[in-house]
């Protein structure tokens, strides 16, 4: 075996092991839940997990099954399979995989446990609406909506009393289906549990503000996993202690996840998962750090509404208010917001043909960005999970050509 | 003299068209997006409501402000609200129907600055009381932005008013698809088009007034000897802005009877009860009406619908008419087949672009499916 580089070795995060083994048995009890007699839930990522948390149902998350299937590069074949059964392939390539998954049990993990019931919140997108329906239609359970208004130009108290008025449906919702009494006491301990999660999943991120930053937005994509789907639970906050200390020795040792950070970036969108690696590598070796993205800080961004003494009531704008559910100045002003928290010297963005909501609106961004900051951009055509939509030669020119504006940026 | 030669005129150049006619009427134009934009209210408030398709293949402005993965018809929009193109409308109502148009509306919001900017944003979910009630208080706060952007009072009478105009105009459309269904070889499809699209441009006075003559003449349209009736169809989809179609499907033997388009036949479905309250009753209609694929009423519904729809029309198949990178409807397309399929109806796909391909491409496509059924 090759000596391992101790340069290297270095710059791991330790916590990788922990969160991998959490990651393990969280997926081993789901698969058995049949013969423990737990009932299993498929929700969204921007969906309230905190309800199902309070009642003992095992929260699965097909957008996070997706991105392990992108992640393996077992996304093309599972594309292609739903396209055979008729899907266009312009759809969202998660929804493409988990629908051609869930009928041969294929992917990295042999499948998802089937669901019991499935809860939908359309605070991400239309599309998850059109693929829980689809589900609910394959798998034959029932299907709750949270029907959470898009906020172009803010909040208005009509969206506040229909979305409340849902928390209460899908609280009946899941006592049907869960066969049992909803626990509101429970609900609170669970909500504060969440909070002090989505806090301590901020505070990681905000190492990152330091030089070097200890890690990267690649490092985020990978330590997300439990802040989504295991939001609510003790488990969840300990790992994340564990990781803001590591991240904290980092930063007095003076560790960064990229040697020699010359460049902060920004990401923005959703990762290209079957291609982090390569993606990691062309930056780090031009000194490159993605600092910040937009897309793991997504799940800390609603704490502005939270209170955690009433958190069933504040549940309608944090779940409402969320950040593609906002209209494109709002992201803007967000984006620019990072860009300064971070020091971000350039802006990365992933146009995903797979989400609209995520990509439609980018350009205007850059623009904004631009005129506000007068940074360099960057502009990644590519997908979450479907290697089609992806040319690494010219993605790669492209690449090279931002790392010189930065230069020139740097020197001048 | 072409008594459809009005409706041509319109949809021809809806911009030309909605200018003169303000000009005359005094009234002014809102542009509204998807066929959930709650018109009685703009038509209460005593402007002209006209709904936007975009004009095709025209200019490159919105490429500076959408990827080529967003649809045609927001493509379209944008394109010609940046050219000036739109610059007629004195507003622009975006009801919230799907991620593009949901991100049109940011989009037009931030670089288009001439005329008045609302959204209304109804719920995607239509099948619950609370869903319900929230239509009801968008509608309410619709009524409040139009009065202010407009500066005029919209009073339950000037509702009531509208409702029984709208009413007329969908019981008419109604009465065209029935005159079609029984002589789908003697009335054109194209023609048809024409009526219903303009019916979203024309002034709605105007076309009160000049639909009784359209469809007079269409009932005297000569129906085709017996035995000679081709293929009927029906078209199923968003909508279809592309009338040489027609024409395509007409040419290679089959003839349509119906559609299940939000610029057609779910368009002027559900006449709404003019007593009681105008505001609820109009909420419920769009509550009501034949659903969007970006709206949830229910698992099945779409499909069944569409099966009774296909039977009831006694259509020997079916024709997908779908806008590329329309996802709702993209999604819903496997599961219409396959109900379709298992009633033993077949059809076809027929994925549109801005541009359609060569004429004889088409007509081919069209012929073998007409062969096969």
């Amino acid at each position: 075996m090759a000596e391992k580089d101790p340069e290297k070795e270095k710059r791991k995060i330790k916590a990788v092991a922990k969160m991998k083994e959490i990651m393990t048995t969280y997926y081993i009890d789901a698969k058995t839940a049949e013969q423990t007699g737990k009932k299993v839930a498929w929700i969204t990522s921007g969906g309230p997990v905190e309800p199902l948390i309070a009642m003992d149902i095992i929260p699965i998350y097909p957008e996070n099954h997706g991105a392990m299937i992108g992640a393996s590069k077992m996304g093309v074949d599972l594309c292609s399979k739903a396209e055979a059964m008729g899907y266009s392939s312009d759809l969202c390539s998660y929804a493409r995989s988990d629908i051609s998954c869930a009928t041969v049990n294929g992917g990295p993990i042999g499948g998802l446990p089937k669901p019991d019931m499935l809860v939908c919140c359309t605070n991400i997108c239309g599309t998850v609406l059109k693929w829980y329906e689809i589900q609910a239609r394959y798998f034959g359970c029932p299907l709750f909506i949270l029907d959470t208004p898009f906020c172009h130009t803010g909040f208005h108290d009509e969206m506040r009393r229909y979305v409340r008025k849902q928390l209460d449906e899908y609280v009946a919702f899941l006592e049907t289906a869960a066969g049992r009494r909803f626990d509101y006491d429970r609900l609170k301990e669970v909500g504060r549990l969440s909070i002090e999660g989505q806090r301590l999943w901020q505070a990681v991120l905000d190492t990152a503000a330091h030089r070097p930053a200890p890690l990267s937005a690649f490092d985020a994509f990978f330590h997300l996993a439990l802040i989504v789907t295991l939001r609510g639970q003790q488990q969840t906050i300990d790992y994340y202690k564990m990781l803001l200390a590591e991240m904290k020795e980092r930063i007095t040792a003076g560790i960064g996840a990229v040697p020699n950070e010359r460049y902060r970036l920004l990401w923005d969108n959703l990762p290209v998962w079957f291609r982090t690696k390569w993606l990691s590598e062309k930056f780090a070796a031009a000194g490159a750090c993605l600092v910040a993205d937009t897309y793991t800080s997504a799940w800390c961004g609603s704490l502005k509404y939270a209170d955690e003494n009433n958190f069933l009531e504040s549940m309608a704008e944090c779940y409402t208010r969320i950040y593609l559910n906002i209209g494109v100045d709002e992201m803007a002003g967000m984006v620019v917001g990072m860009i300064d928290k971070y020091a971000a010297d350039g802006l990365v963005m992933h146009s995903n043909r797979s989400c609209k909501p995520y990509s439609l609106g980018q350009y205007d961004i850059q623009r904004i960005v631009q005129e506000r900051r007068g940074i360099p951009t960057l502009m990644i055509e590519a997908d979450m999970v479907d290697e089609r939509s992806f040319a690494e030669g010219p993605t790669e020119t492209r690449i090279e050509a931002f790392i010189e504006m930065l230069k020139a940026r740097k020197a001048a | 003299m072409d008594p459809l030669a009005e409706f041509r005129a319109a949809v021809a150049d809806p911009a030309s068209y909605v200018k003169s006619a303000t000009a005359k009427s005094g009234k002014k134009a809102v542009g509204t997006l998807c066929s959930y934009a709650p018109e009685e209210l703009i038509y209460a408030a005593g402007a002209h409501p006209v709904r936007l398709f975009g004009t095709s293949g025209a200019g490159r402005l919105a490429d500076r402000h959408l990827q080529s993965y967003c649809c045609s018809l927001v493509r379209g929009v944008l394109e010609d609200a940046l050219a000036g193109r739109s610059d007629y409308l004195s507003g622009v109502v975006f009801p919230h129907t799907c991620d593009s148009i949901q991100r049109l509306s940011d989009l037009w919001r931030l670089n288009v600055t001439k005329p008045f900017h609302i959204d209304a944003v109804l719920p995607v979910k239509l099948d619950t009381a609370s869903a319900r009630e929230y239509l009801l208080d968008v509608l309410r706060r619709f009524r409040s932005d139009l009065e202010r952007e407009l500066n005029v009072s919209i009073s339950d009478e000037k509702l009531r008013e509208a409702v029984s105009v709208y009413n007329r105009i969908r019981g008419m459309l109604a009465r065209l698809y029935e005159l079609r269904n029984g002589n789908p070889c003697g009335i054109r499809g194209r023609d048809v088009h024409a009526i219903v699209k303009a019916a979203t441009i024309l002034d709605r006075d105007r076309l009160l007034e000049i639909l009784p003559p359209a469809l007079k003449a269409l009932e005297d349209v000569h129906e085709c000897p017996a035995g000679s009736e081709s293929k009927r169809l029906l078209l199923a989809g968003g909508l279809c802005d592309h009338p040489e179609l027609y024409s395509f499907i007409e040419e290679a033997g089959g003839v349509v009877v119906w559609d299940d388009f939000c610029t057609g036949a779910r368009s002027f479905s559900g006449a709404i009860p003019v007593d009681g309250d105008p505001l609820a009753a109009i909420a419920a209609r769009y509550a009501e009406r034949p659903v969007c694929p970006a709206k949830h009423r229910g698992i099945r519904e779409r499909a069944e619908q569409l099966v009774r729809l296909a039977k009831e029309k006694n259509a020997r198949g079916v024709v997908f008419l779908l806008v590329k990178f329309c996802d709702p409807h993209a999604f819903d397309y496997p599961y219409l087949k396959k109900a379709l399929d298992g009633a033993g109806i077949p059809s076809m796909l027929f994925e549109m672009e801005d541009q359609l391909p060569a004429e004889g491409q088409l007509k081919t496509r069209f012929e073998a499916f007409l062969e096969m059924i």
